[in-house]
C-alpha cells in the first residue's frame, strides 16, 4: 500500500506519521507542499503542525496550496484523505469535511491521553476493528468542532461523524469533552466516508513505552482494509 | 548625538568602564560604538561579576565533547551519537512581558541548540513566581506558561519536564529558564569559530527590527517603578519562522558550506558577529546597508542592536553562496551577504558607504572589564530545637493533605498539559515524575533530564544549597535509571553590587563546583543572570541545575508510581529527622530559620551508584526521589500516580513520627521490590553499606495506612494534590 504524506511549512507531525505509516506496512512518500503532482496513493495523510504558523487561522493558508488542488482532486475522486490535528483543520478550510475548529473552550492548549468511540465503522478506516472505545491522545489549541444546527442534522443523518470524545467505557457525557466540541465530536467524515478528519493523534500511540498503543490498532486495520 | 560620559551612563556604563573604552580606542566613541560596547560590556554579555569564579567549575569529564565557551555543551552518549544542551534565563523580559518573555526565551535555547547542529529533541523549563497571594502572580503564570507553550509547541519539540516554585522574594522579579537538548552526530557538531580570510559573512532568517533594541542591558539592571517602560526592549518571538529556520540550518549543515556559525542572541548582529571574529583571530567587515530590515531608516546603531528574533550569521566556505541562498529561499527566509572575514582583526562597520565603527575586537572581549566584587560568607545557621508540645495537637493526615496541596509541592499538571509533550513519539516518561526521558530516535537508548533548584536551602546555606541542587539532580536521574553524564546551570543571582547577593552567588557556586566534582557530574554550560532585584529587594539566590542522563537500554527505565500489590517498600539512605527548612517547618510550624539538611558525599554518590546496580540487575519494580516535603509526601506521590494504596509499618523510632516522616534529609530513595528479590535487594545494601528501612507493603485496599495513625483514601490524597493550582488559576 501506497500512502503519502503532505509536508507544509510548520507541519511538525509529519516524521511521526511517516514512522507510523512505515510501522505498520504503508509505503509512504513525502510530499513538499510547493509541489503540484501528488504521487500515486492509497492514501494520503496531512500531519500535524502549525502550517504557516496558523497565524491567519489555523488551516487556511494550507488549504490554498497547490498540492491542496491535486488532493481536492484525489479525494473527489474517492481517494482516502486522512487528516489529523492541524491536518483536520486543513480540511474544514477546504470544505472537505463540514464545520469548523474553533478554539478550546478554556482557551488553553490540551496535550493528554483521552478515549475516543467509534461512531460508525461501515467505512474503510473502522471496519473490522474489534474494540469500539479506543485511547488516543490530543495536543491542541483550536480542536473545539463547531457547526451549525443544519449541518449537524445532515451530518448525524449521514452518519458523518467518526468518533465521539468520551470515557473509558464509552459514556460520551460532557465531562468527558476535553475542548468543548459540539455534541463531544473527535473526528468527522465526509458523506462518502473516505475524507476522514480527526484531532486526536493516533500516530503518538503505537508503541508500548509511549502513551499507548490503540494507535497500532488504528493503523494495522486500516492497512488491512485497504489490501 | 554627541557621545559623553553621560550618555555612557544612559548606556549602563560606569564612569570607569567609559573612561576605560576612550584610552583603549584613543579617541571618543561615536554613538554606534558606544552603543557595541555597552552591550559587549554589560553584566549579560560579558561575565564581569562572574567570570573569576566561574573559572572554578569542573568542566572535563570522559564523556564531554565541548564545554562552557561555545554555544551550548556537548556530550557523547555512544554509536557517534552526541546530546547538546543548555539552559539560559529570560527573566528580565519575562516580568515585562510574561508571554513574549517566555515565548523568546524558549526560542533562543533552541537556537543556541541547533546553531551546533543538532536537531531539538527536548525542551524544559524551571519557572519561579511570587507569592500566589500577590496580585500580579497569577498573570504572570498564565502569561509565561502561554508563551513558553506557544512557542515549544509551534516548533514541534516536546516539553517533557520542569519546575515551578512561589516565594514572595520573586514578586518583582520572576525567574524564568528554559533549557533545550538537542541530537546530533559527532562528526557534524557546528562551532562559532570563524576561520580563513575573506569569506562571506551570510544573514539569514527573520528581517531585522527595531524590537529589543538594549534586551541584554535592561537585563543587567536592577527594576525599579519605570520598568513598564521597558516594554519596547523585549523581543517578540516568531515560532513559525524559527521552524523554518531550523529546517533550513540543518538542510545546509548536511553539506560542507559552513564554516562558523552562531545565532544572533542577546546583543544580536554585535556579539554574534564579535564572537566569531574574536574566537577565529580574525577581524570582519560589514556592510549594513545589505542587512535585512523590516521597517524603514533604521540606524547602524539600530541595526547592531537590534535582538529580533530568529536570525543567524554564518561564515561560508567562498563559492558557497548560491547553494546556501537555494535553501534558505525554498524555506522562505531572507538570505544575505551582509560583509567578509578580515586580517584587520576589527569589527568594521559601513553604512552609505561611509565607514561608521571601527573597533579592535580585543577591546571589546579581553579588554572587557572584570571584577572581583566584594563578598559577604554566610554564616551555618544554628539549627532549631523543637519541643514535642509543638507536635502535639498536629495530626499526620491534616499535615499530609495540607503539605501535598502546598503550591511548591502540589501537581503541576495544569502546567505541563499546556505544553505538547508527546509530539516526536520519543518520549517515554511524561512531565510529573522525577525526569523527562525521551528515546534516541530509533534506538534502544533514551536521555533522562530534569532541572531543579531548592532557593530555600540556597538562601539558608548558600554553599549546602549549591551542593544539594547538584545532588537533588543526580537523584531524579537516577531514580529513572539514567546515568547521570553532565549538567548545565543558570545562575539567578540579585545585584552582584551588593556585597551578600554576590556572597549568595559565590557559595553556591561552590557547593555546586564541590558536588559536580566529587560526583564526576561536570558542568558543560550555563547562563548567568544578575541583577534579579526590584529596588533593593534580591529574590533568594536560585541557582537551577539541568541535569543530563543516559539509560543505554530503555526497556529497563524506571518511573515512580507503585506498580503491583504485595511488593515491598523500603527507603534506602538514612532519615535523620531534620525538619529546618522543609516544607513542614516552613509551612506548617511556621518556622523559617535554621540550616538546610546536609550534604553527604560518599554518601550520596554510593547510595545513588548502589540504585543504579539494583536497577541494572532489574530487581527495582518503582523508585522515587525523597526530596522536598519528605519521606510521606513522596510515599503519597507514588500511591497517587498508581492509584494504589501502602500499608505502612511502624518505623523504629528514636526521632518523633512527624520529624520522620516530614523531614528532608538528603540522599535518600524510596524504592519498591517484589517479595521473591528482597533478600537479594538487602544482601546488596548490606554489602554497599547503605541503611534502609523497610516502610511496608502495597495494598489493594486504595488506602495509606498506618498503625491507628492514617487511614486515608488514595482520592483524597490526589484531589489535595492536584486540586491547588487548578482551583488557583480558575478563580
Amino acid at each position: 500500500m501506497k500512502s503519502s504524506v503532505i509536508t507544509f511549512p510548520g507541519s511538525n507531525c509529519d516524521r511521526d506519521i511517516d514512522v507510523a505509516l512505515k510501522k505498520f506496512g504503508f509505503k509512504n512518500k513525502m510530499v513538499w507542499h510547493a509541489d503540484v503532482e501528488l504521487p500515486k496513493s492509497d492514501l494520503v495523510v496531512l500531519p500535524g503542525g502549525f502550517s504557516y504558523g496558523d497565524y491567519l487561522r489555523c488551516g487556511s493558508m494550507a488549504a490554498k496550496t497547490k498540492i491542496m488542488q491535486s488532493v481536492i482532486n484525489f479525494a473527489k475522486g474517492g481517494g482516502l484523505v486522512l487528516g489529523i490535528c492541524n491536518g483536520f483543520q486543513i480540511l474544514v478550510e477546504t470544505g472537505l469535511v463540514p464545520g469548523v475548529l474553533l478554539r478550546n473552550k478554556y482557551l488553553e492548549f490540551i496535550c493528554k491521553n483521552v478515549f475516543v468511540k467509534i461512531n460508525n465503522k461501515q467505512n474503510t478506516y473502522f471496519k473490522s476493528l474489534e474494540k469500539d472505545v479506543l485511547e488516543f491522545h490530543i495536543a491542541h489549541n483550536e480542536g473545539n468542532y463547531f457547526c451549525t444546527k443544519d449541518q449537524l442534522k445532515e451530518i448525524e443523518e449521514n452518519d458523518q461523524v467518526a468518533l465521539y470524545y468520551c470515557n473509558q467505557n464509552g459514556d460520551t457525557a460532557e465531562q468527558y469533552n476535553p475542548n468543548g466540541s459540539i455534541k463531544n465530536i473527535a473526528g468527522i467524515f465526509n458523506k462518502e466516508k473516505n475524507i476522514f478528519g480527526l484531532m486526536p493523534h493516533p500516530e503518538r500511540m503505537i508503541d508500548k513505552s509511549l502513551s499507548g498503543e490503540d494507535g497500532s490498532l488504528f493503523f494495522k486495520n486500516l492497512i488491512n482494509n485497504l489490501k | 548625538m554627541i557621545v559623553n560620559e553621560q550618555v555612557a551612563i544612559d548606556h549602563g556604563l560606569k564612569k570607569d568602564e567609559y573612561k576605560k573604552i576612550c584610552q583603549l580606542l584613543k579617541r571618543t566613541p561615536n554613538i554606534t560604538e558606544l552603543g557595541i560596547f555597552s552591550a559587549m560590556w554589560n553584566e549579560h554579555c560579558s561575565y564581569k561579576s562572574s567570570k573569576i569564579h566561574l573559572k572554578k567549575l569542573p568542566t572535563k569529564g570522559k564523556r564531554v565533547i565541548q564545554g562552557p565557551g561555545e554555544n551550548a555543551g556537548v556530550i557523547d552518549i555512544d554509536d557517534d551519537d552526541a546530546i547538546v544542551f543548555k539552559i539560559e534565563s529570560h527573566n528580565h523580559p519575562s516580568f515585562i512581558e510574561p508571554y513574549q518573555g517566555a515565548a523568546t526565551g524558549v526560542g533562543g535555547i533552541m537556537r543556541d541548540v541547533f546553531t551546533m547542529g543538532a536537531r531539538p529533541i527536548a525542551n524544559l523549563n524551571s519557572i519561579h513566581f511570587g507569592s500566589p497571594q500577590h496580585k500580579k502572580t497569577k498573570n504572570l503564570l498564565r502569561g509565561v506558561v502561554h508563551g513558553i507553550g506557544g512557542y515549544g509547541n509551534c516548533m514541534g519539540v516536546p516539553t517533557i519536564a520542569g519546575q515551578t516554585s512561589f516565594d514572595s522574594s520573586y514578586n518583582g522579579n520572576i525567574l524564568v529558564n528554559a533549557m533545550t537538548l538537542g541530537l546530533v552526530k559527532k562528526n557534524k557538531i557546528f562551532y562559532s569559530k570563524a576561520a580563513g580570510l575573506n569569506k562571506p559573512v551570510i544573514y539569514v532568517g527573520s528581517k531585522t527590527g527595531r524590537d529589543g533594541i538594549h534586551g541584554a542591558s535592561m537585563a543587567s539592571a536592577n527594576f525599579d517603578e519605570k520598568i513598564e517602560e521597558k516594554k519596547p526592549t523585549v523581543q517578540v518571538g516568531d515560532p513559525f519562522t524559527e521552524k523554518l529556520l531550523l529546517e533550513a540550518c540543518l538542510e545546509l549543515m548536511t553539506g560542507d558550506s559552513i564554516i562558523a556559525i552562531q545565532d544572533m542572541g542577546a546583543a544580536g548582529l554585535t556579539s554574534s558577529s564579535i564572537e566569531m571574529a574574536s574566537k577565529g583571530n580574525l577581524g570582519i567587515e560589514i556592510n549594513l546597508n545589505n542587512v535585512p530590515c523590516r521597517e524603514a531608516n533604521m540606524t547602524p546603531y539600530e541595526i547592531m542592536l537590534s535582538e529580533s528574533q530568529e536570525r543567524m550569521l554564518i561564515v561560508l566556505e567562498n563559492g558557497k553562496e548560491e547553494l546556501a541562498k537555494k535553501i534558505f529561499d525554498k524555506w522562505n527566509l531572507d538570505f544575505a551577504v551582509i560583509g567578509k572575514t578580515t586580517n584587520s582583526k576589527k569589527i568594521e562597520l559601513f553604512f552609505n558607504n561611509n565607514q561608521v565603527a571601527s573597533i579592535p575586537i580585543n577591546t571589546l572581549v579581553e579588554n572587557s572589564p572584570m571584577y572581583e566584587r566584594k563578598w559577604k560568607k554566610t554564616k551555618m545557621p544554628i539549627r532549631n530545637k523543637f519541643k514535642k508540645e509543638v507536635f502535639k495537637n498536629l495530626k499526620i493526615v491534616d499535615v499530609l493533605n495540607k503539605i501535598l496541596a502546598n503550591p511548591n509541592i502540589c501537581s503541576k499538571e495544569w502546567i505541563w498539559q499546556q505544553y505538547d509533550h508527546t509530539v516526536m513519539g520519543d518520549t517515554i516518561q511524561k512531565p510529573g515524575g522525577d525526569a523527562g526521558v525521551v528515546r534516541i530516535h530509533g534506538t534502544n537508548k533514551a536521555i533522562a533530564t530534569s532541572v531543579d533548584s531548592s532557593a530555600v536551602y540556597c538562601w539558608a546555606h548558600p554553599l549546602t544549597g549549591g551542593k544539594q541542587i547538584v545532588c537533588e539532580s543526580w537523584r531524579n536521574l537516577i531514580s529513572v535509571g539514567a546515568t547521570p553524564i553532565a549538567l548545565t546551570n543558570c545562575l539567578n543571582f540579585g545585584s552582584p553590587e551588593n556585597e551578600n547577593n554576590m556572597g549568595e552567588f559565590v557559595e553556591c557556586l561552590q557547593g555546586i563546583a564541590e558536588a559536580s566534582e566529587y560526583l564526576k557530574y561536570p558542568i558543560v554550560s550555563g547562563n548567568v543572570s544578575f541583577y534579579n532585584q526590584t529596588k533593593d529587594d534580591g529574590i533568594k539566590p536560585t541557582p537551577t541545575i539541568g541535569g543530563v542522563g543516559l539509560i543505554k537500554n530503555y526497556s529497563k527505565m524506571i518511573t515512580m508510581e507503585f506498580k503491583e500489590v504485595n511488593n515491598l517498600v523500603l527507603v534506602i539512605g538514612k532519615t535523620e529527622g531534620n525538619i529546618d527548612q522543609s516544607i513542614f517547618a516552613r509551612y506548617i510550624l511556621d518556622k523559617k530559620n535554621g540550616p538546610p539538611p546536609e550534604i553527604n558525599f560518599f554518601n550520596e554518590k554510593n547510595i545513588g551508584e548502589t540504585l543504579l546496580k539494583l536497577i541494572e540487575n532489574d530487581l527495582i519494580k518503582s523508585a522515587h526521589d525523597v526530596s522536598l516535603g519528605g519521606l510521606l509526601t513522596a510515599i503519597s506521590k507514588m500511591c497517587i500516580k498508581a492509584n494504589k494504596g501502602i500499608n505502612l509499618k511502624k518505623p523504629k523510632l528514636l526521632i518523633h513520627e512527624l520529624e520522620y516522616f516530614f523531614s528532608e534529609d538528603q540522599g535518600r530513595y524510596i524504592i519498591e521490590v517484589h517479595p521473591n528479590n528482597i533478600k537479594t535487594v538487602k544482601n546488596i545494601l548490606d554489602e554497599s553499606a547503605v541503611h534502609y528501612d523497610e516502610l511496608g507493603t502495597i495494598n489493594n485496599s486504595n488506602e495509606l495506612y498506618f498503625s491507628d495513625k492514617i487511614k486515608v483514601t488514595i482520592d483524597e490524597l490526589k484531589s489535595s494534590n492536584t486540586n491547588w493550582l487548578k482551583d488557583y488559576m480558575n478563580k
